[in-house]
């Protein structure tokens, strides 16, 4: 239950301005893949076009090819909600749906493809929070406001909502950045466990989780304000982290500039 | 004096480390907070304060400020109370010299030398009209303010908004007059047809004549509570984080289906608000109403046939002959209009209050 995604000269605009340009870059199934970079340099429009998020915003368009298996997301016979459902997202700060329990949030994707059956739901929300290491803290208040759990606890409530429609890859755009390294832990512990079933790429600006929890590494760059963002090297962690091919992914990474 | 500006770029790194998730001692905060509060310190010892602490100003412009409001605040309980005095010392002698029930006599003739009148029919005239108007306007409201927020292109969205804005300023008589001068002959029609084919609901039964009606009087009210209505729940819509409608949309949300899992429950307290002003926009008005009802003192459901009174329009038809007795009945039934109005209000605070919990957590 994991698959493979291969982006072919992806190029991504916001109206007339052009974010990333020419990305191309192979994520293996079951892997952690990791995109750093300094700001600006596109790693998260980059990381929205995956599925198909960053058209959301007025006049954002992507071209280029980005394929799941070989299916060009892009194509226009496809559903892009089924996209969407394929290639699960978790965002910057938690965003649990701020009217509905614990319970309601973790199956809200689940309910929106149709699923009535509340025995179904129970299990699955079950299985969600036990993924997202939350279970044992929120068993007994499911019908509590998902809004009233701390900044971590909230971050893997919305993991479990991401990973109970049982996507293919789960997306994380900087998930910890907004939490206490103790509830950070938490989250690459958890990102450890779900490798074994789905491809997971991440957006951090922590180059010391990269390096932790990530498999392969991205280094996305750009010249200077206003160009594209672009990808400079992409390789196993380890290469990067200790002998990168490329003096400006050095030059990052040892903290020279960025 | 030297020191202020260490702190504050003490400050600055300590903002900065944590946004990125490092550990950093929480010696740091306090430190913040421990930086000089105060603003204005006489003594020309410099904004710090060099030498002893200054004495605090007995009688200053926040003691001044503080009464002010608080007279403010008395004043309009005041004039409240004042009013409800005055309301209750004029209706208690009409009511005293009723002599049918008021609560369930149908018919309003308090200028006679035995005053009989009864609020049930006004009651239910104007319980009714005001229902109906949101039944009709509210479905339509949303899904104006829908389109507005979510589907218009923003220019478009900005000036229909300020259109639906500019009918709000319509004065009320205008639309009674427009309502029974010209809306009344489709209305009629309408009214005919849903006679014809539907006629075996009460509500829709009969033999007219037809126009004048309840079904009449709703229209022109639901056109106008229709502004309020959208224009609040637009901007309300308009709050919805985007991180809550991005969610949605990741989850693999239809836009439809992400405006009914974010932004509809999200904007559910402010939607009860704006039919709230709504509902008080049609329990009260006036004008429009005494022109457009038949003008009957009956309880009925028919909707279509010539009929239907409220308590407000009463109060404009009869006032002008009214007596001493049917000036304090009129006021009676104001007051009885007050306490319609009040007993809604308290019914909506009392659903919004029920989901505190959810709402509260939201902000």
């Amino acid at each position: 239950m994991a698959k493979r995604i291969e982006a072919a000269d992806v190029t991504a605009y916001y109206g007339g301005f052009k974010a990333i340009e020419n990305i191309n870059l192979t994520v293996e199934p079951k892997t952690v893949t990791a995109l750093i970079g300094p700001s600006g340099c596109g790693k998260s429009t980059f990381l929205r076009s995956i599925n198909r998020m960053h058209e959301v915003l007025p006049g954002a368009r992507v071209e280029g090819s980005l394929t799941i298996d070989g299916q060009d997301i892009y194509d226009r016979d496809v559903d892009v909600t089924a996209v969407r459902r394929m290639i699960g997202m978790v965002f910057q700060r938690p965003n649990p749906f701020p009217t509905m329990s614990i319970f309601e949030n973790v199956v809200a994707g689940l309910r929106l493809n149709g699923v009535r059956k509340k025995s179904i739901l129970d299990e699955a929300a079950e299985k969600a929070l036990r993924s997202a290491n939350l279970w044992d803290e929120v068993k007994d208040r499911l019908g509590k406001p998902g809004a009233g759990l701390s900044g971590g606890q909230q971050q893997r409530l919305c993991i479990a909502r991401t990973i109970a429609v049982e996507p293919q890859v789960v997306l994380m755009d900087e998930p910890c950045s907004a939490l206490d390294p103790i509830s950070t832990l938490a989250i690459e512990d958890l990102m450890f466990q779900l490798k074994d079933k789905f491809t997971i790429i991440i957006v951090t600006h922590n180059m010391q989780q990269a390096a932790r929890v990530s498999d392969r590494t991205a280094f996305f760059s750009i010249e200077k304000t206003g160009d594209p963002g672009r990808l400079i090297e992409y390789d196993n962690t380890q290469k990067i982290f200790s002998n990168p091919s490329v003096k400006k992914t050095e030059d990052y990474i040892t903290g020279r500039f960025g | 004096m030297g020191e202020t500006p260490q702190r504050s770029a003490d400050a600055g790194t300590g903002g900065t480390r944590v946004t990125h998730g490092h550990e950093w001692p929480a010696g740091a905060s306090a430190r913040v907070a421990e930086a000089p509060v105060s603003t204005r310190t006489p003594g020309g010892a410099g904004l710090g304060g060099g030498g002893a602490l200054p004495t605090a100003r007995r009688f200053g412009a926040e003691r001044a400020f503080r009464g002010l409001t608080l007279a403010a605040g008395t004043f309009v309980l005041a004039v409240i109370a004042a009013i409800a005095i005055f309301l209750i010392a004029k209706a208690v002698p009409a009511l005293r010299a009723n002599t049918a029930n008021f609560w369930t006599f149908e018919g309003w003739s308090p200028n006679d030398t035995e005053p009989k009148f009864g609020i049930g029919a006004l009651a239910f005239g104007t319980v009714l009209s005001s229902a109906l108007a949101l039944l009709i306007a509210v479905p339509v409201a949303l899904g104006i303010a829908l389109y507005l927020s979510h589907y218009a292109p923003r220019r478009l969205g900005t000036g229909l908004g300020f259109l639906i804005d500019l009918l709000a300023a319509v004065p009320s008589v205008v639309f009674g007059l427009w309502g029974r001068d010209y809306f009344s002959g489709p209305v009629t029609d309408l009214s005919i047809w849903l006679n014809t084919y539907f006629g075996w609901i009460p509500l829709f039964g009969g033999n007219g004549p037809y126009g004048a009606s309840i079904l009449l009087g709703a229209l022109v009210l639901a056109i106008m509570v229709l502004p309020i209505i959208t224009s609040l729940s637009r901007e309300v819509f308009l709050q919805t984080p985007t991180a809550n409608q991005e969610a949605a949309l990741a989850l693999g949300a239809t836009r439809w289906e992400m405006l009914r899992t974010a932004v509809l429950p999200y904007g559910r307290p402010g939607i009860i608000a704006a039919v709230m002003l709504g509902l008080g926009r049609a329990l009260g008005e006036t004008i429009a109403l005494a022109l457009t009802l038949g003008i009957t003192f009956d309880i009925s459901f028919n909707l279509i046939e010539n009929g239907g009174n409220t308590i407000a329009a009463n109060i404009a038809n009869a006032f002008g002959e009214a007596n001493e007795t049917g000036r304090g009945a009129l006021i009676a039934s104001g007051l009885v209009l007050f306490a319609i109005t009040l007993i809604v209000n308290i019914t909506a605070r009392a659903i919004i209050h029920r989901r505190r919990e959810f709402t509260e957590s939201a902000a």
